[in-house]
């Protein structure tokens, strides 16, 4: 059973995001990149599930500019056994992510597609979700736990109201939570042995998938900074405030 | 949220763009690596440190290592963390491909297990005492010595120890009397009887690994029986804690007890321990008492095997020193940042408060720790760099050359850290305030945990005989001229940039008047009171190393072309803490020198009883 995972490279949770002075975006120059931490989870899935056994190929893909390759590397690091880059330095959204991915599982035919439920820099959580219809394939989002059977796999979701399990029939996207586990480090022989595995790299025209934006970002601001909070004397007051002030009642 | 146990800006600047260590990827023996493994493997080392080591550093200070029948046991997590350390591979991170090593660069390694000591010293200890041990086999022990211990060490199975000194001897080696007496010989060598006792053991005992490997000096009995006395007996031998079985795997228990634990005033995740070899009361291996060791080398040259030990383990406290210093800069900076304390001088005494950052006094504080930490850690990185140099360098005269300079380099490299760092964390406690001098800081443990560092593998008052001594006068010289050949081509560049020429000038200045001195002492022949002074000596000649290190890192800074704001920021502070170096530090060199070159005899020629 063939297992792909698709990983973004973001810019490091570490790092303090700051706005660029003319709006457009976030500061990325002389930023530190780094795998984002749902995909780390997707990876450290998959590498387990050919760990016991279930998973015979880990398939990594990467949609993104030259560095991130770095990112596929991190991955074939921590257990993958051979990376595929789109590269493009376009700004890529959720669709188009979707869209590569689906031409990509053409080509590959995996049993399980995983990836994170998100991605920290734009948080849209679509790209699991946008592909499980492109495909028309079963998916199981926000997983805490994987359990994959003869044809199936049981995902339990972490839903609002607490824990929901879920029987998909395979194939099917899984987008990771972070309770899924705790990823692995690389070790430094890994790392090496990384080095030696195979990358292909192709582009979003190779596989005949149009890229372009369906939505313009009309500027990027920071949030408004946090006011202080207030004291009140009495509930008289506070109820008050919360008519007249904050206008929330 | 920049990492708060190292500036990765400054492990950035000082590995490639001062010392380029990515050429070094064109050498036979580093081509496997390229820039992105390097960039891997000092992030792993950052993450790493920062969850398994950091986490615990104030537990491990609270909750000694405790002695029971079993022997020491330690904190669980400092086990965990040893451990992950192992899985993670660093154990054999310098090692060669064939010892199942990584093979990286010494640099690269050195600056990977900065994070590792800046994050926990104490726990960082044992691999850093495993690996030089390793090392050390594998330099000069046989295949079947290299296979039973070395390997399992680098795989992180084993862990080791050196055995040096003993309740009676410490800095004076000569003097041990641990006793060794032909057993016969087995696949691992010529097989010995120890019996003696050897104290400050360092991971002397613990509950982490499934071994523990003792490199310990003893005495081999002459023909007559007797020890021979000086040296010439001293030879180096291996005592496991476990002999193995037929398949090389731990069995019998061999013939070394636990005494004691010492309690100690820092680095109390580290057991230290009083060992006895051959008491033959609790364990009897083979039937008889003894414990049983393996001779490395030949028999007599103990002392010089240990010494290849012992030069790597001077740089490693070095880097310590500079890392337990440099975490303090870190703190005392973001403290400074954050503190609201009295304002502006101009402000007379009128508006809001200002962080205490804003005051003069305290920024010459930070500025005085981010000269001595970050020139600290530039000075290892030097001699890790040279370390790879001794071994890979192009020609047999560049390999010659690199390690002489290592050899006179190294005394600087373990005591000025040592000194200077330990200077760093008293600052940073004064900044912190009355808060500092509370155990709520990580602060005074860093100072605690840092006064070790001038005391083991060699006082500094040893280190200052050993350049001043060995080094310089018994070399006649010659590793000195290289060192001067190398400064006078620095200062030579800055003399090309006006920014930079004032400090260029002084630093010509101060090394002629430390070759004139060292001169003239060169003319004392055998005077007995030659080394009378050699600490003032190895004062200045550190500061002078440091200023050198600190004009060659501002003429980088100078060169660069900074992208934004933020590089922009960080070159200024690089060359501002040069400026400062030379201004504040590097005048310090001229009355120590005075006097050296005084030659006063008012502290040697005071009698005991006057004190």
């Amino acid at each position: 059973m063939k297992v792909l995972v698709a990983v973004k490279r973001v810019v490091d949770y570490n790092v303090k995001i700051r706005v660029k002075a003319d709006k457009t975006g976030v500061e990325t120059a002389n930023v530190k990149f780094s795998m984002n931490p749902f995909d780390e989870i997707a990876v450290e899935q998959a590498v387990r599930l050919k760990e016991a056994g279930t998973a015979t190929e880990v398939v990594v893909v990467s949609i993104g500019p030259a560095q991130a390759q770095e990112t596929i590397r991190t991955a074939l690091a921590m257990g993958a056994d051979r990376g595929i880059h789109v590269q493009t330095d376009a700004e890529v959204q959720p669709l188009a992510v979707a869209k590569l991915l689906k031409a990509i599982v053409a080509n590959e035919n995996p049993t399980l597609v995983i990836v994170g439920k998100q991605a920290i820099d734009d948080d849209c959580s679509q790209t699991g979700q946008m592909l499980a219809a492109l495909l028309g394939w079963s998916q199981g989002t926000f997983a805490s736990k994987v359990d994959l059977k003869d044809g199936t796999v049981a995902v339990t979701r972490e839903v609002d109201g607490g824990l929901e399990t879920v029987d998909l029939k395979l194939p099917a996207i899984v987008t990771t939570d972070l309770r899924l586990n705790e990823p692995r480090y690389a070790s430094l022989p890994n790392i090496m042995k990384a080095k030696k595995k195979p990358i292909d790299a192709t582009t979003a025209e190779a596989l005949g998938v149009d890229i372009a934006s369906r939505l313009i970002t009309l500027k990027v601001e920071e949030p408004a900074k946090r006011q202080g909070g207030k004291k009140v004397g009495s509930i008289a007051e506070l109820v008050d405030k919360l008519k007249n002030e904050a206008r929330v009642i | 949220m920049p990492s708060a146990i190292i500036n990765s800006r400054d492990v950035d600047f000082l590995l490639h763009e001062w010392l380029g260590v990515e050429a070094l990827c064109a050498r036979d023996r580093f081509s496997d690596h390229s820039r992105e493994t390097f960039d891997a493997v000092i992030d792993l080392a950052r993450r790493l440190a920062e969850t398994e080591f950091l986490p615990h550093y104030r537990t491990a200070d609270r909750i000694e290592p405790r002695l029971d029948d079993d022997g020491a046991h330690v904190l669980p997590e400092v086990a965990e963390a040893v451990k992950a350390f192992a899985r993670a591979g660093f154990m054999g991170a310098a090692f060669p491909a064939e010892l199942d090593g990584m093979q990286l660069p010494h640099v690269v390694y050195t600056a990977a297990m900065a994070h590792f000591m800046a994050a926990n010293v104490a726990t960082a200890a044992y691999p850093m005492l495993t690996t030089g041990n390793a090392g050390l086999l594998a330099a000069f022990g046989t295949p079947a010595q290299i296979d039973a211990f070395a390997k399992p060490e680098i795989a992180g199975r084993y862990l080791g120890t050196m055995c040096l000194s003993e309740p009676q001897a410490g800095s004076s080696l000569s003097d041990i009397t641990t006793r060794a007496v032909p057993d016969g010989e087995d696949v691992l060598g010529p097989r010995y009887r120890l019996s003696g006792n050897k104290m400050w053991i360092s991971g002397g005992d613990q509950d982490i690994s499934e071994n523990i490997v003792h490199l310990v000096l003893a005495k081999v009995e002459g023909a007559d029986g007797k020890l021979v006395p000086g040296t010439k007996g001293v030879s180096l031998f291996i005592v496991p804690k476990f002999l193995l079985d037929a398949d090389g795997g731990p069995a019998e228990r061999n013939d070394v007890v636990v005494a004691g634990l010492n309690h100690k005033m820092g680095y109390r995740g580290t057991t230290n321990c009083l060992l006895n070899f051959g008491e033959g009361t609790r364990h009897r291996p083979m039937g008889k008492a003894g414990a049983v060791g393996y001779l490395v080398g030949s028999v007599g040259q103990g002392l010089p095997i240990m010494f290849h030990m012992m030069n790597e383990a001077r740089i490693s406290v070095g880097l310590g020193a500079a890392m337990l210093g440099y975490r303090g800069y870190l703190l005392s900076l973001a403290y400074a940042r954050e503190r609201l304390q009295g304002r502006h001088a101009a402000a007379r005494g009128t508006g809001p408060m200002v962080p205490i950052i804003e005051h003069a006094d305290v920024k010459r504080m930070l500025l005085a720790q981010k000269s001595y930490v970050e020139g600290a850690l530039a000075l290892i990185l030097y001699a890790a760099r040279l370390v790879d140099e001794q071994h890979t360098g192009e020609s047999e005269a560049q390999r010659r050359a690199a390690a002489e300079l290592l050899g006179l380099l190294t005394p600087i490299a373990k005591s000025w850290p040592s000194e200077w760092g330990l200077a760093a964390n008293d600052i940073a406690i004064q900044i912190h305030g009355g808060y500092g001098y509370t155990r709520d800081f990580d602060v005074e443990q860093l100072y605690r945990d840092n006064r070790l560092n001038p005391i083991h593998e060699g006082t500094t008052g040893v280190q200052a005989m050993d350049l001043l001594g060995r080094k310089i006068l018994k070399d006649r010289g010659v590793a000195l001229g290289q060192l001067a050949a190398r400064i006078a081509k620095t200062v030579g560049r800055a003399q090309c940039h006006p920014e930079l020429a004032v400090e260029a000038k002084a630093l010509a200045a101060a090394w002629t008047e430390i070759g004139a001195v060292a001169g003239r002492l060169g003319t004392m022949g055998d005077d007995p009171h030659l080394l009378d002074n050699a600490t003032p000596f190895l004062s200045a000649f550190g500061h002078g190393v440091l200023a050198w290190l600190w004009l060659e890192q501002a003429l980088v800074a100078q060169t660069a072309t900074a992208a934004d704001a933020d590089a922009a920021a960080f070159y200024q502070g690089k060359i501002a803490a040069c400026r400062f170096f030379f201004a504040f530090e590097l005048p310090k060199t001229g009355p120590w020198l005075r006097i050296v070159d005084s030659r006063t005899d008012i502290a040697a020629s005071l009698p005991a009883a006057a004190f």
